[in-house]
């Protein structure tokens, strides 16, 4: 089989940055093809590229031999190249029909044909194996079908080259099997897959090649993954040997700082009860929907609790108030950064210095100068990799804000609890093991720590007793000493029977 | 980008062309660079002024209020006949905020702990206050008995007007509310990401009843002065005074997205209003013809303002 898609010497510079230099590799007429990089590697652009919606400096896309030229996201559609993004573009009041017709709808004189816009689809859906129903309203399908839908909209077009960013990072392991059927169905369809990925467990499942970009440059190209290991890759991304990432680090456990007792709410039915103590690392398990977050928001405050305690040192918290569970000492990095954690528009600064201002703000007057320092210091400490205290939060990338968001909880007065919800998602791996340090840190010096987490090797990497959610009830309570993957995920797993087919698969994978 | 490109998409773009635009006026158009007109122009824009400054922390917010022009006229007419009855102004006065507050908390509470809409919320509210002002007149202009009254607009210090004075010191306390205060921060902060805020420890629901209750306040304020200028409290007074001043706080560059505003910004925006419907008034052009006017100045600024961004997008 020959290069379908070649990309040659392919340069790309922002102001201040160069994003991509001089990158070439080419991939195979069915294959799926990872992509792999820290953030800030150069992926994003090189998808960018790819998909029309910028150019390249300097440098070319060939597909099938042909040189493209193409301008705009348009003329890469028409050329076959399609690119799906992790906010995904579909209209959610329309139903899966309409989405996949779109801009070109079947019919006369503008009456649509709606036999056809229906039959079209069901056929297109049932060669791709995809089942869903072609009526449905978009806004009624899970995030994993969605992604399916968008797919099937690519397959539609008569795309010859599909490329998902961080397809599954919002998807349950289960979603993402079917997503990776499918996938393996394109590629047998002589389709071009580039996947972009941050977890290297799904580059193996799913990938015949694969690409290593490292600040914009081609680390390393590998045409058989087969003849590549994991911990080859991860030296390649970040440049060095990374022994281990995790890090752990055991501590003196002292005496219970957060106690939760039957705790309930609109969205956590069964009431929940557990407790953490000092110096102590609490992992959340389960699946996307488990009640894992639910829970950290009941505990927080954000979300108004039914029923249920909850008490620092011994003392209760007043329920459904965020600012009197930061006064009492708890205190919650979200899940969602982007909508639950930075103010956007707002700089690093106003980003860190938003809760704790108060305690140096006489009369709700500013202190310009104290924030500033304020700033600075935790700039320096947490290791913030920015030009200046003043940069906008939103041109971080994903490690320095959630950094951001630990500086604003870390300038609190007296901190005792710590939630922090997906520490890593969508952070690569240098930054990972800084987190881990300053969650470790923090352990050390008395704090209770929650974390919450769906990537398995993270919780049982960091955490010192991880508590196994699903289905909304806590399923298992598991001291460091008895981790095992498969009793992990066992208990997360809805029910028996898919819970050892499942496990063995995760187990084979790695 | 050119220097000139640079210069007015800048950060400080609106006023160099308010500068520019009021340098050509002041040239080509007679008798208005006098001391009187300067005066007459301030006091046109003084109830304008005074709102748009509480009107820019709703929007910061992303709120939006509606009721403002129902307010001014209701807490006038309130003032007026507190005032009548009691004889004493100060009774009026205090009968006035009373009314104006009330009015901003309901329209708080209402947004901020049930939750409607603030389109919505202030739209009902619009026509209600509308609806007091005209049923505790009867529909009719009512007097003011003591001549006390109309000194609050007519007195002057150091020469000029005091509601210009009342105007300027609104314009500096809330420039110094918005930019060096926790409150001013936190409305930003609520404009840009009110979740996050709100998971930051930012009492969101109590700020927005305050920004609120605030914008009653003023707006009793501009009422008791707007009273005493035309010397009666009028139930029809400040008809679509709301959409001249959100168009002024636009004009200034305030987001109605949230999360961006500026004082200077809003200062500008509320003059230009001001300038333009003056210069109109110098050079006896027809009122309809102010209306076509204000509504594409408006909408040249939005554009103005699209190409900012753009070119701020294009920086970072």
């Amino acid at each position: 089989m020959q290069d379908f898609l070649q990309f040659k010497a392919i340069s790309k510079g922002y102001p201040g940055v160069q994003a991509l230099a001089d990158v070439s590799f080419s991939v195979k007429k069915g294959a799926v093809h990872g992509l792999m990089g820290e953030n800030g590697a150069g992926k994003s652009t090189l998808i960018r590229v790819l998909s029309g919606d910028q150019s390249a400096d300097t440098g070319e896309i060939l597909i099938d031999g042909k040189a493209q030229n193409y301008r705009s996201v348009r003329d890469a559609f028409e050329a076959g190249v399609i690119v799906i993004h992790q906010e995904l573009q579909l209209v959610p009041e329309l139903t899966v029909a309409e989405n996949l017709w779109l801009g070109r709808f079947p019919g006369k004189a503008g009456v649509i044909d709606r036999t056809r816009l229906v039959g079209v689809v069901k056929q297109k859906l049932k060669d791709i194996g995809i089942d869903i129903d072609p009526a449905a309203k978009v806004a009624s399908l899970s995030i994993g079908e969605r992604q399916m839908v968008e797919i099937a909209k690519a397959v539609m077009a008569d795309a010859r080259v599909i490329a998902l960013d961080e397809p599954t990072s919002s998807l349950s392991s289960r979603e993402s099997e079917i997503l990776f059927a499918l996938i393996d169905r394109l590629r047998a369809e002589g389709k071009i897959i580039l996947y972009v990925s941050h977890r290297l467990d799904e580059i193996f499942r799913l990938c015949d090649s694969l690409t290593v970009l490292r600040d914009g440059k081609l680390a390393a190209h590998h045409p058989d993954i087969s003849k590549v290991t994991r911990d080859q890759i991860i030296s390649e991304m970040v440049g060095r040997e990374i022994a281990n990432i995790w890090g752990f680090r055991p501590r003196e456990r002292g005496a219970v700082r957060l106690e939760v007792k039957d705790l309930a709410g609109r969205k956590l039915r069964t009431p929940i009860s557990f407790s953490v103590r000092q110096g102590e690392i609490l992992g959340f398990f389960g699946l996307i929907g488990a009640g894992r977050s639910e829970m950290a928001r009941l505990v927080y405050g954000a979300d108004s609790r039914s029923q249920g305690t909850v008490s620092v040192d011994g003392k209760a918290v007043a329920p459904d108030s965020p600012p009197q569970s930061i006064r009492s000492g708890i205190v919650l990095c979200p899940e969602d950064r982007k909508f639950d954690g930075i103010v956007q528009g707002r700089n690093i600064e106003e980003n860190m210095a938003i809760s704790s201002r108060r305690h140096f703000s006489p009369f709700g007057i500013l202190q310009p100068k104290k924030e500033a320092e304020l700033a600075d210091r935790f700039i320096a400490r947490l290791r913030v990799r920015t030009p200046s205290r003043k940069q906008e939060i939103v041109n971080l990338s994903g490690g320095n804000q959630q950094k951001v968001i630990l500086g604003r909880w870390l300038s609190e007065q007296g901190v005792k609890v710590l939630i922090i919800d997906e520490p890593t998602r969508g952070i690569d791996v240098g930054a990972k093991s800084e987190i881990y340090e300053i969650l470790y840190e923090l352990a050390g010096q008395g704090m209770a720590i929650v974390v919450i987490s769906s990537e398995l090797p993270e919780v049982m990497g960091i955490t010192d007793r991880i508590m196994v959610m699903c289905e909304g009830r806590v399923a298992a309570d598991i001291e460091r000493a008895d981790f095992d993957e498969r009793r992990i995920l066992a208990a997360a797993l809805p029910d028996v029977a898919n819970a050892s087919e499942l496990s063995n698969q995760q187990v084979k994978s790695r | 980008m050119t220097s000139l490109k640079k210069l007015l998409l800048g950060e400080q773009g609106l006023v160099v062309i308010f500068a520019v635009a009021f340098a050509i006026v002041a040239l080509t158009v007679p008798n208005f660079l006098t001391e009187r007109n300067m005066l007459g122009l301030l006091q046109s824009v003084v109830t304008i002024g005074i709102v748009a400054c509480t009107m820019m922390f709703c929007l910061a917010s992303r709120d939006f209020d509606l009721s403002v022009g129902s307010t001014v006229a209701f807490s006038g007419m309130v003032a007026v006949m507190a005032s009548n009855a009691s004889g004493s102004i100060l009774v009026g006065l205090v009968a006035a905020l009373i009314c104006g507050g009330a009015v901003g908390l309901v329209n708080g509470v209402v947004i901020a702990r049930f939750r409607i809409n603030a389109l919505i919320t202030t739209l009902a509210t619009m026509q209600i206050v509308r609806g007091f002002a005209l049923i505790a007149s009867d529909g009719r202009a009512v007097g003011i008995n003591d001549p006390g009254f109309y000194q609050l607009a007519l007195s002057k210090f150091l020469g000029i007007p005091t509601p210009i004075w009342v105007m300027v010191v609104f314009f500096i306390v809330f420039g110094f509310v918005l930019n060096r205060t926790v409150f001013g921060k936190n409305t930003l902060a609520i404009g840009g990401n009110p979740e996050a805020s709100r998971l930051a420890g930012v009492n969101v629901s109590n700020m927005r009843i305050w920004i609120f209750t605030l914008q009653g306040l003023v707006c009793a304020v501009a009422g008791v002065l707007l009273a005493s200028r035309i010397t009666s409290g009028q139930p029809n007074a400040a008809t679509g005074l709301e959409l001249s001043v959100i168009s002024a706080c636009v004009l200034g560059g305030v987001s109605l997205a949230g999360g961006r505003a500026a004082m200077t910004g809003v200062i500008v925006g509320v003059l230009i209003m001001g300038i333009a419907e003056n210069v109109m008034n110098l050079l006896n052009i027809q009122a309809f013809y102010q209306y076509v006017v204000r509504g594409l100045i408006l909408l040249l600024a939005v554009l103005l303002d699209n190409l900012r961004s753009a070119a701020a997008g294009r920086r970072t």
